[in-house]
């Protein structure tokens, strides 16, 4: 029997899914006042009679208290009678195999009853009142459901059962490839989703005219997973030729020669003092903390997946990083989440969007709901972020994830020893996500959804929970040797890392399976969520075996690490892959690659003067990237473990924007971690060489504005780039790479950890049918981790007091190029902003020692906008009044026009409140640094800001508040 | 002997931690147990005082948020609850832990015919928030609150509305003193009983009567939707840095009561 189970809020109860559809049918101009009912439904199959279904109806499925439900079976009328005599019914469903975590639960739910249905399904249903057909499918395909992961049926469901899949019957695969010419063999690459190129094509194909054989499907899967962008890293690791105005460079392996030597270097100089633990080796980066804990810390894009489903692209992304941490040294507790977004602006009309693509209001709103729901319920504060909004992000939004992780400093590594079981943990494995790895080193067409539909996913964060739960517990027990989340790539890249030393032999036969049909190369390289791969000893799996039974975890024997240096693969009593390990991960032919670099001419930038720039202010508070994120910070749980001490949103009524977040990661210790972050892809056009030392700069500044200390202070870089086959995207990357080395070298800030992802470009087809790409800015995201050993010596950016001083720390130069407001004006050109390491380096190091010598009390980075737009943030933040004199402002030789020192954003600067008595004191502590008075705090709501005796901006806060909230509160 | 505490975790509890954290800096013993164990062995309970079901999203909070451990604590654990509630013991549910209360018939018992007395459902806003709001106690029941006139918590939840079954019952809690802990103005005056609806945000998710949380007509088993264990330390204030907020976090308060409640 298939039972549908109807679920309606009650009469007099909000119905507020139906509140939203008619809200958003109405945004699209689909109908100006839609009538509309919305109910979730279960279908639930099984020998349940009718008293059975009405009861788990009205015990588990609905709350009596507020809604009432519609149990009969599928086809039945009373299912299909209006309720409000609306006129057209949806259906939306999941698409088979698509992760539906609720009806996951709701089956073990329904179990608790002493029943025993076969299959649960969920559903939402949607009575509309009149609309033509072409109305209502796009109000199907804009609103009510993604067809990514969902089917939409119009009308009665008619539907026999539920159960899909059909057992699966073995049968070996192999692909010819010896013989085939190169047109032959990209075409294998492209047609199979392998995305290798012609020389890795070749390389392979001699390999297996050696071995004097074809390979298997999946022993060419395996190695077009292991020799991915994705996974290895190759254009960046691999040789490049670079060239810019100063000549050339040669890289043997760029990554490893800049950002990875800089780290070394500081290691090196650091001598025994060197807190760097584990850096570029394990899934995160790991430095000390303190005397019983390391930290870790990773950050990762999720972009294409996002670009298609943006809930799921994001829901995996956090996922996915918590993994990384959980699976680093022998398993680091997720302490928070950091993520940082880049969209095309909301308000783009629904006419300029590209096909194939979803609107950028529906791709925010999805992708914060993803990370929301992921992060929230693994129960990790999530306390750090930005957004960053470009028309050319419409195609290909970038969905950036960072977790940090706190791990005891003997469990920081991991050693798989030879004879140890193959052990995987937690989810089932089913076909999602297959061709991931591959996948996101392709480009994004308006056909990807078609094409890689599989490759999207819906995350469930408590079987991730759940596994997290248990592994800390076995870490704890040491009841396994290594550990390794299954990321992209799923088994074959976590077995694959994991043996690479040794070998492995793995019995695909007994994978967990969602679903019967997957074929072996299915299992091997399905990118299931959830999942993590022990290497297990005999002696201590029934401990292992034990512990997750008694919390409901599945952990499986999949295979054996054994001493062979061979990959083999087996199915039942079939070999189907038998790789060397050396091949697998040293075969890959080095990618060979010219760059270039052309730094374009520095066109100056024409500021007509005015008397007053109020309204430039104004416009740059509106500015999306700067206008407040309160509505997403707020749905994020950001403090949930108990240790929040500077959280994302400060000030007299809790909504100013913090510089950076600060938490107590073990309660009983004052120590805290800071975390912050700097990126700016407006700079990238003018040098991505100041776009990066900039990015750098801004995430430390952030981290030293609540009073970090800044000789311990660890980075990351995201590299998020175009298509690097081109010479010149790939020549701005490495330029922004040499910045990475030179800024944290002069710093002494090492990179601990990194990754890249390129290709994210859209291509379509316009209305004559010719080929429009749309290329990403170049988008380096810098992610810091800074600490301080004593939390109550932290600081806030609002501003605390009438009457105390107010100081700029830094110079300010003429660096209008790529500002706000130059945005804001329409300008074009000036200089980029720049860093004087050396300079920076000192400020930093000066600004720390007065912030734990308690004598600021407010402090705030100079960033977008400038000192205007920092100082006015600092006033509405605090509700305390500000008077500035300009002509007071630090700067070098010729600065004098008042746009310049209002609105530049040149690095390393911030404004400081100073209490009147510690005036001196202050100026003591800073002495030697740029550094001057230039104003104090007043009890009036007002900020002005005065030039040559004349006020240049004067408002009153109120209105700057709300022109900076108003844009994003949605 | 200070009294054991029991903190109940399930699949998706997420605030055990320092939630156990809180108790113990108040005094308390705590012991974090599986739902699994306690499904095995009922009787596990009797060990200890103070039975605290912590913040999370217990099985997602799929279907419903608290509906399935709640369910599984009616089919499973009534009887074993019971005895714990009638031994003169203190139970104790922090926002998921309160929805699993409520849906579990343990905090407001059910009508044989007209079913559970209340429940709590998506905030009117129709969205999860984190944001922090005045609380103020609304009379003498809860043990929980002995002597606590006024609060600063944060909450964090998107099924945080209460919604009585009907007027008559949110009516006879009110009277019977059970709607102890309500929101209120941000800056209303400690005890001030706010009997106009308070608006959003202050109270977070549009409850009618503005409740926070309820106990039961003992006063021993008590629910609330803000976190008083992530305001126990002084940096726990959002404005910490202004001067605001005492030594101790206001949170800490709840936490002692339960402890020096056996303390006698």
């Amino acid at each position: 029997m298939l039972w549908e189970v109807d679920i309606y809020a009650a009469e007099g109860q909000a119905d507020l899914a139906a509140g939203r559809i008619r809200g958003d049918a109405a945004d699209l101009g689909l109908a100006a006042n839609l009538a509309v009912r919305a109910a979730s439904g279960f279908l639930v199959e099984g020998p349940l009679d009718e008293t059975a279904a009405r009861m788990i109806a009205d015990e588990l499925l609905a709350d009596r208290v507020v809604e009432r439900a519609v149990v009969a079976p599928v086809g039945d009328e009373r299912l299909t009678m209006p309720p409000g005599g609306e006129k057209r019914l949806v259906h939306v469903l999941m698409k088979p195999g698509v992760m539906d975590p609720v009806a996951q639960s709701a089956l073990g739910a329904i179990a608790d009853f002493g029943l025993r249905p076969d299959a649960v399904r969920t559903l939402r249903k949607y009575w509309l009142g009149e609309l033509p057909d072409d109305k209502l499918k796009l109000l199907c395909q804009k609103v009510l459901a993604n067809d990514a992961i969902e089917q939409v049926i119009v009308g009665p469901l008619r539907l026999e059962r539920l159960e899909f899949g059909s057992p699966y019957k073995f049968a070996l695969v192999t692909t010819p490839i010896r013989d085939l010419d190169d047109d032959g063999l990209m075409r294998l690459s492209r047609e199979g989703q392998l995305y290798l190129k012609i020389t890795e094509m070749r390389t392979i194909a001699a390999h297996f005219r050696e071995l004097s054989r074809e390979p298997t499907d999946v022993e060419l899967e395996t190695i077009a997973q292991t020799w991915s962008e994705h996974c290895s890293h190759k254009t960046l690791a691999g040789r490049i030729a670079y060239r810019d105005e100063r000549g050339e460079r040669r890289f043997d392996n760029m990554l490893k020669e800049t950002i990875f030597a800089a780290t070394q270097e500081i290691r090196r100089r650091l001598g025994d003092d060197d807190w760097c633990v584990s850096v570029f080796k394990d899934n995160a980066g790991v430095v000390r903390f303190d005397e019983q804990h390391n930290i870790a810390f990773k950050v990762e894009t999720h972009n294409h997946p996002s670009a298609i489903e943006p809930y799921g692209g994001a829901n995996t992304g956090i996922g996915g990083v918590i993994r990384d941490t959980l699976g680093t040294g022998m398993g680091a507790k997720p302490i928070c989440n950091t993520d940082v977004f880049c969209f095309a602006p909301p308000d783009t009309p629904a006419d300029a969007i590209p096909p194939g693509t979803l609107h950028p209001r529906r791709v925010v709103k999805g992708v914060v709901a993803g990370v929301r729901d992921y992060g929230n319920r693994m129960g990790i504060p999530t306390v750090n972020g930005a957004i960053y909004f470009d028309p050319r992000y419409v195609g290909n939004p970038l969905v950036y994830c960072g977790n940090v992780g706190l791990i005891p400093r003997d469990k920081s590594f991991k050693k798989t020893i030879p004879g140890d079981l193959i052990v995987a943990l937690g989810g089932r494995t089913g076909r999602d996500g297959i061709h991931g790895a591959t996948f996101s080193s392709a480009e994004l067409t308006s056909e990807s959804e078609t094409v890689s539909g599989g490759a999207v996913q819906i995350g469930n964060a408590i079987t991730e929970k759940m596994v997290l739960d248990v592994l800390l517990a076995a870490r704890d027990r040491e009841l396994f040797t290594a550990v390794t989340d299954c990321g992209a790539g799923g088994f074959s890249s976590a077995v694959g890392e994991m043996g690479a030393e040794i070998g492995a032999e793995v019995w695909l036969d007994r994978v967990p399976l969602k679903y019967d049909g997957l074929s072996y190369t299915e299992m091997w390289i399905s990118e299931a969520q959830e999942r993590m791969v022990l290497s297990v000893s005999e002696d201590t799996w029934p401990q292992l075996e034990a512990l997750c039974a008694s919390e409901g975890v599945e952990a499986t024997i999949l295979g054996r690490f054994v001493p062979t240096g061979r990959l083999v693969l087996k199915y039942g009593e079939h070999q189907v892959a038998d790789l060397s390990m050396e091949f697998l991960h040293d075969g890959r032919p080095p990618t060979v690659r010219d760059a270039v670099y052309t730094p374009p001419p520095v066109v100056p930038l024409n500021v007509v003067p005015r008397a007053d720039y109020t309204d430039a202010l104004v416009k740059i508070l509106s500015s999306l990237n700067v206008a407040s994120k309160e509505w997403v910070i707020r749905q994020y749980d950001h403090e949930v473990q108990g240790g929040s001490v500077v959280k994302p949103l400060v000030g007299v009524v809790n909504d100013g924007p913090s510089d950076a977040a600060v938490l107590r990661p073990a309660l009983s210790s004052r120590r805290g971690v800071v975390v912050s972050c700097g990126m700016n892809p407006r700079y990238g056009e003018f040098d991505t060489y100041h776009m990066a030392a900039s990015a750098i700069d801004e995430a430390v500044r952030n981290c030293v504005a609540v009073g970090a200390d800044p000789s311990r202070i660890a980075i990351l870089d995201n590299f998020c780039w175009g298509d690097c086959d081109r010479s010149e995207t790939l020549g701005s990357l490495v330029r922004a790479a040499i910045a990475c080395q030179d800024i944290a070298l002069a710093f002494g800030t090492p990179f601990i950890s990194g990754k890249d992802s390129l290709n994210n470009e859209f291509s379509y087809l316009d209305d004559r049918g010719a080929k429009q790409t749309i290329a990403i800015p170049p988008s380096l995201l810098i992610s810091a981790m800074g600490q301080v050993d004593d939390v109550g010596r932290c600081v806030t950016m609002d501003l605390k007091r009438p009457g105390s001083v107010l100081y700029q720390i830094g110079e300010t130069r003429d660096e209008l190029g790529g500002s706000h407001f130059a945005l804001v004006e329409g300008l074009s050109g000036g200089q980029v902003p720049t860093v004087d390491a050396e300079k920076a380096r000192a400020t930093f190091a000066a600004l720390y020692e007065a912030i734990h010598a308690g004598l600021v009390l407010a402090c705030h980075d100079l960033s977008e906008g400038g000192l205007a737009a920092a100082v006015a943030e600092m006033a509405f933040a605090g509700g305390i009044g500000v008077h500035v004199n300009l002509d007071n402002v630090p700067r070098v030789a010729n600065v004098d026009a008042v746009a310049a020192l209002l609105f530049s954003e040149s690095n390393s600067r911030f404004v400081v409140e100073v209490a009147s008595d510690n005036a001196a004191r202050f100026e003591a502590a800073l002495a030697g640094n740029p550094l001057a008075r230039i104003g104090e705090t007043t009890s009036e709501q007002r900020l002005t800001v005065a030039a040559s005796g004349k006020n240049a901006i004067k408002s009153e806060l109120p209105h700057l508040k709300e022109a900076w909230q108003q844009p994003l509160r949605w | 002997m200070p009294p054991r505490v029991l903190i109940l975790r399930a699949p998706g509890t997420n605030c055990d931690q320092e939630t156990a954290y809180a108790f113990e800096v108040a005094g308390g013993r705590t012991q974090s147990v599986h739902v699994n164990r306690l499904l095995e062995n009922p009787r596990l309970a009797d060990e200890f005082q103070i039975l605290c079901l912590p913040g999370g999203f217990s099985y997602g909070d799929d279907i419903a948020a608290g509906r399935i451990l709640g369910n599984q604590i009616r089919h499973h654990l009534a009887d074993a609850m019971q005895s714990f509630k009638a031994a003169g013991k203190l139970i104790l549910g922090i926002c998921n832990g309160f929805q699993i209360l409520i849906k579990s018939g343990l905090l407001l018992e059910d009508d044989p015919v007209s079913g559970p007395a209340a429940t709590l459902v998506w905030n009117a806003s129709g969205k999860f928030e984190d944001r922090w709001v005045r609380l103020n106690t609304a009379s003498s029941k809860s043990v929980f609150l002995a002597g606590v006139e006024t609060m600063y918590l944060p909450v964090a939840h998107a099924e945080g509305k209460f919604v009585a079954r009907d007027e008559a019952t949110l009516a006879a809690l009110d009277t019977g003193g059970q709607l102890a802990l309500r929101y209120a103005p941000l800056d209303a005056s400690p005890g001030a009983r706010a009997d106009a609806d308070v608006p959003y945000p202050a109270n977070p998710n549009g409850s009618p009567r503005n409740v926070a949380g309820v106990c039961d007509a003992t006063g021993r088993v008590f629910g609330l939707m803000p976190h008083p264990e992530r305001h126990i330390d002084r940096t726990h204030h959002p404005r910490w840095t202004r001067g605001e907020g005492g030594d101790v976090g206001d949170g800490l308060k709840l936490f002692q009561n339960s402890v020096a409640y056996f303390a006698t």
